[in-house]
């Protein structure tokens, strides 16, 4: 039993936090060094811990912070997951912000806020029971406002007002559930599936209502409908905070939180049982193809791929809710899979808006002369989200169709088609533009706001975190048969949770 | 060497003998302070692990009178709270004396108010009968109304003199509940009032006029229209140390009051966490709409000392673990709060003092100037809202589960409606914060928006939900239900510079000392909630008898 990991992992972050707070706002290249390193520390020490894990290793810390209640770290393969996808990212991301905001001001505050988020992200995927999962994803909340409101413009004033107004009910509505399952069943660890079923026909009616708060309470972040509304508002945010909240951090936390409902606070047989699942389909469902079709009537670029995240995050909803191993499995895989995909999909944009001040969609002609490897990094990620083999997407959605022969739900194959038809109809037509339309690549017209041509098409620190994320992408959908690949991960987890069940 | 009764009389009576030697030579610099005063804290702290012993208890003639007192884990720990909040306020002080310029004869009476204050307080925390209980109330009701006066100011005298005549009302009341109570029972020892069974008529008059008095010094609602105007004009660490403690002791003297003499009047309890409710309510409800900051943080506190009186009904008649939870809760609350609103004062103070006005809307461009006042601010907010990690958080957790368990349901609504409303006005202040161009670079700040309203503070204003109130605040003072209270005079000096007494705070930056002291405060706010479990362990059992005397 060793305690020490897992508490150096938050560490890592959380003392950078600080020390950047504490750094002057000019002092550029220490706080550069210092954000990387503490990237690279962390991606190791989580790295280390997938080792130990498989070696049989025990890493758990607990705090009793009030009788009957205790803040508790624990690692399972579930959390290292989530930990190793945000980890993994964040350096990607922290490298792209650096780049998006040089020379802007106020970088102490923005890099702070960003270190206490990805702390509060680790913290959500260590967390080993509910209580401390509330102590974190609440923190998330906190320390991603400043980043959304970071500009102090209206309207990014307005758009963090808004997600405090969605993400603080919710976090009232899950600590009130919370509450009441602590008074129902006391302090349930992570991993203790039989005790909320052993509690009785007599509570289930309860339970119910507690499940559906709970998933209140996890579903905005998850941006489910109809509790996705501050995310396409939230696009006012820079580029790198826009990525860490469709991709790293917010929307997946939800979506993780939702898991942890599901498989280790009511365990999988149980909330099937309680009809809850099929709930959970539906609203998947629902979210699917409501946020495809808003996606396409979209003119800007941010906000078409704001409401692809609500579509395409519930896709994990809808894997989990999916009963059986398959479907599992899949929910997992894409957890991983949509974050590769979508934060590509984001530093291109920001990269579009940064070099040429490109914000809408009919200002793309012709961008993949002037800017060919972000428009390549582009391609590869949406042609993922489409579905299009051998990028990861393809393999979800596969993975998906399987769950739901398995769970014998073939009408959720028909949702699968329709939104697959829905994601071509809204990401090939930017891709016709970026690459068979002519535009001021070619002499015609002007672009909005475009920079002097540099040796790279923009800055090496925005253009290598879309690549790499891209290459990544790439390579998990190709290599999805070797171990460690985001599939056989996923595959690992759910065979250790259905063991155990 | 173990704590005796002499070591206890010597940490009541070492404030106000250091205060006293601070009237004669105001001390200069925080180093010296810190210097003289760190022993007070930590003689508490050595007080209170002395106590694993048990609860010391005793009596003392003063000729025909016997005074009660008792000291255990609770009245330690109070004691070191008070400490610890009068030592940063103190170490606050010497650095604000010099940033604002205080008047030297104001700032040496400061210090034997601060010290008579500080022995007010533990009297009233190690009481154990009505007449030290009272001793103790008037002492620190006289000293907090004498700080309150020190400004000097027409607004600072005005408000101060309500205050004295709302404490002396209360203390009124007070006094006649006594007599009654001396009538009926022949004596005022809590225990020996407690063990009268019967509660007779005439106890139950004395108790209602006990409780209105206390009521009253407490600010609880509807009681609370004095509390606010005092903030406004009155030093910044001096507000933090009210808000913190003053306020409080009453609510702690009405809980001690209730769980000795009425422990199963349950309508009674019902009603004042009625009360409470309200005040969560209305003061939230005030706090999102005060056009000054300093307004904003006292209407704050009558919101949050709503939560408190929530302790009434799921202590009254409730089940042992229930009445443990609120009873944990209950503390850490108030503990949690002092410290935030200390913190919280003290960050606001640095606002105001570092952008020469008081109204919300100048603060908007100074972030980068003020890094640490905002976060200070903020890290103290957390507490306020009852986030993770903070006290007020954890404190909510445990109202949450005893309501739920006990099925009382409507205390889960107050407790969810306080949160969102306390969001609202503490995001109101720290939206500012991200705004970058604020009235700073003009060259009046404070007059223009109120000829007109200048286009980069047009938005800002245009999302407020009243934006008529910043630009007049004047009437928005007056705490509403009462119209006599309307403080005609009343100020905002910084709005009429050419026309009041004294002119508008020149902006300066804040020293660091009041910078880090306010930051210490919030930091300590947030620790209470993940280290809760040392100081819960050693509260008294709820069940003990809260009169420990025989």
């Amino acid at each position: 039993m060793s305690a020490l990991l897992p508490l150096a992992t938050l560490a890592s972050s959380l003392l950078t936090a600080v020390v950047i707070f504490l750094l002057p706002e000019l002092a550029v290249r220490t706080r550069t060094a210092l954000n990387l390193a503490a990237a690279l520390i962390k991606l190791v020490l989580v790295i280390g811990m997938a080792w130990g894990l498989t070696r049989g290793q025990v890493y758990a810390f607990e705090l009793p912070v009030v009788e009957g209640l205790s803040m508790v770290l624990q690692v399972d393969a579930l959390g290292l997951t989530f930990a190793g996808l945000s980890s993994l990212l964040w350096l990607f991301t922290t490298i792209y912000a650096i780049g998006y905001l040089e020379g802007s001001p106020n970088r102490r505050r923005f890099f702070g806020f960003f270190s206490l988020c990805v702390a509060s992200t680790l913290g959500i995927s260590l967390a080993g029971n509910l209580f401390t999962l509330l102590i974190f994803y609440e923190l998330l909340t906190l320390s991603t406002y400043p980043l959304v409101a970071h500009r102090g413009t209206p309207q990014a004033l307005a758009a963090a007002t808004v997600y405090l107004r969605y993400t603080l009910s919710a976090g009232l509505a899950l600590m009130i559930g919370l509450v009441a399952l602590q008074v129902l069943a006391g302090d349930l660890r992570f991993g203790q599936r039989e005790v909320l079923a052993a509690l009785g026909a007599e509570h289930e009616a309860v339970l119910v209502a507690l499940f559906w708060l709970l998933l209140l309470g996890f579903g905005v972040k998850a941006a489910l409908v109809p509790l996705h509304g501050w995310l396409p508002r939230a696009m006012v945010a820079p580029a790198p905070v826009s990525a860490l909240l469709h991709a790293v951090a917010v929307v997946k936390a939800g979506a993780f939180g939702i898991i942890r409902l599901v498989y280790d606070v009511y365990g999988i047989g149980f909330s099937a049982a309680l009809g809850l699942l099929d709930g959970l389909v539906l609203i998947a469902c629902v979210t699917i193809v409501y946020g495809s079709l808003r996606a396409l009537t979209q003119q800007e670029l941010k906000p078409r791929l704001a409401f692809s995240t609500v579509s395409q995050v519930s896709y994990i909803v809808l894997g989990i809710g999916l009963f059986g191993p398959l479907g599992t499995i899949a929910a997992l895989a894409h957890l991983l899979h949509q974050g590769l995909m979508k934060v590509t999909l984001f530093f291109c944009a920001g990269n579009y808006a940064e070099e040429l001040g490109i914000h809408r969609i009919d200002e793309l002609d012709g961008v993949g002369r002037r800017m060919p490897l972000s428009s390549l990094a582009f391609t590869i990620g949406a042609l993922g989200m489409i579905g299009m083999p051998p990028v990861v997407g393809f393999i979800s959605k596969w993975m998906l169709g399987m769950g739901a022969v398995q769970a014998e739900r073939p009408w959720v194959i028909a949702v699968l088609v329709a939104s697959t038809l829905l994601n071509a109809a809204y990401f090939l037509p930017i891709l016709n533009r970026l690459w068979f339309r002519p535009g001021p690549g070619q002499g015609i017209g002007a672009w909005p706001a475009a920079r002097a041509p540099s040796r790279l098409e923009t800055s090496a620190w925005l253009l290598l975190p879309a690549l790499a994320t891209a290459l990544l992408s790439l390579l998990a959908g190709m290599f999805a048969g070797l171990p460690f690949s985001p599939l056989q991960w996923a595959t690992r987890v759910v065979d250790q949770t259905y063991l155990a069940l | 060497m173990s704590a005796t009764p002499f070591h206890l009389l010597w940490l009541l009576g070492a404030p106000l003998a250091l205060g006293l030697l601070a009237w004669v030579r105001p001390p200069r610099h925080s180093g010296l302070v810190l210097l003289v005063g760190l022993p007070l804290p930590l003689v508490a702290v050595w007080l209170l692990l002395g106590l694993e012993k048990g609860p010391m208890a005793g009596r003392l003639a003063l000729g025909p009178l016997m005074l009660h007192w008792r000291f255990d884990g609770l009245a330690a720990l109070l004691l070191l709270l008070t400490q610890l909040l009068l030592l940063a306020s103190a170490l606050y002080a010497t650095d604000y004396a010099r940033a604002t310029r205080l008047g030297r004869h104001a700032y040496a009476g400061l210090w034997p108010l601060l010290g008579g204050l500080a022995l007010g307080l533990g009297l009233i925390w190690i009481a154990a009968d009505l007449l030290l209980l009272y001793a103790g109330l008037e002492l620190m009701g006289l000293c907090a109304v004498g700080l309150m006066l020190l400004p000097g100011s027409n607004a600072a005298l005005s408000a101060g003199l309500r205050y004295l005549l709302f404490a002396l009302v209360g203390s009124l009341a007070w006094l006649l509940g006594i007599a009654l109570l001396l009538g009926a029972g022949g004596r005022l020892d809590l225990a020996g009032l407690a063990a009268l069974t019967e509660p007779e008529p005439v106890i139950r008059i004395a108790l209602a006029l006990l409780t209105s008095g206390l009521l009253l010094k407490a600010a609880i609602f509807p009681l609370h229209s004095w509390l606010a105007p005092v903030h406004g004009s009155a030093w910044t660490p001096v507000s933090a140390i009210h808000g913190a403690l003053v306020v409080k002791a009453a609510f702690f003297i009405l809980l001690l009051l209730w769980r000795a003499l009425l422990p199963k009047a349950i309508a009674g309890a019902w009603a004042l966490g009625a009360l409470g409710s309200l005040a969560v309510l209305w003061g939230g409800l005030q706090a999102a709409r005060a056009a000054g900051l300093k307004q904003l943080v006292a209407w704050s506190t009558v919101g949050q000392l709503g939560y408190l009186m929530l302790a009434f009904p799921l202590l009254a008649g409730t089940g042992a673990d229930v009445a443990t939870m609120a009873w944990q809760a209950t503390w850490l609350q108030l503990g949690g709060h002092a410290l935030a609103k200390a913190a919280l004062f003290m960050a606001a103070g640095n606002l105001v003092l570092a952008t020469g006005a008081d109204r919300l809307t100048a603060l908007t461009g100074t972030s980068r100037r003020l890094p640490l006042a905002w976060m200070t601010f903020g890290l103290a907010a957390v507490t306020l809202m009852g986030l993770p990690p903070s006290a007020g958080f954890t404190a909510k957790w445990l109202w949450l589960q005893a309501a739920l368990t006990a099925g009382q349901w409507p205390w889960v609504v107050v407790l969810a409606l306080g949160t969102l409303l306390s969001a609202i006005y503490v995001f109101r202040v720290l939206r500012c914060a991200f705004v970058e161009t604020g009235p700073e670079g003009d060259p009046e700040p404070a007059l223009k928006p109120a000829l007109k309203p200048e286009p980069g503070l047009g938005p800002a204003l245009k999302q407020e939900p009243r934006p008529k109130p910043e630009l007049k605040p004047g009437p928005e003072l007056k705490p509403g239900p009462k119209p006599e209270l309307k403080p005609g005079p009343k100020p905002a000096p910084e709005l009429r510079p050419a026309s009041g007494q004294k002119p508008a705070l020149e902006p300066r930056r804040p020293p660091l000392g009041m910078e880090l002291v306010a930051l210490a405060l919030a930091l300590a706010a947030l620790a209470l909630g993940l280290a809760a479990a040392w100081p819960l362990a050693l509260l008294p059992a709820v069940a003990s008898p809260p009169a420990g005397v025989r």
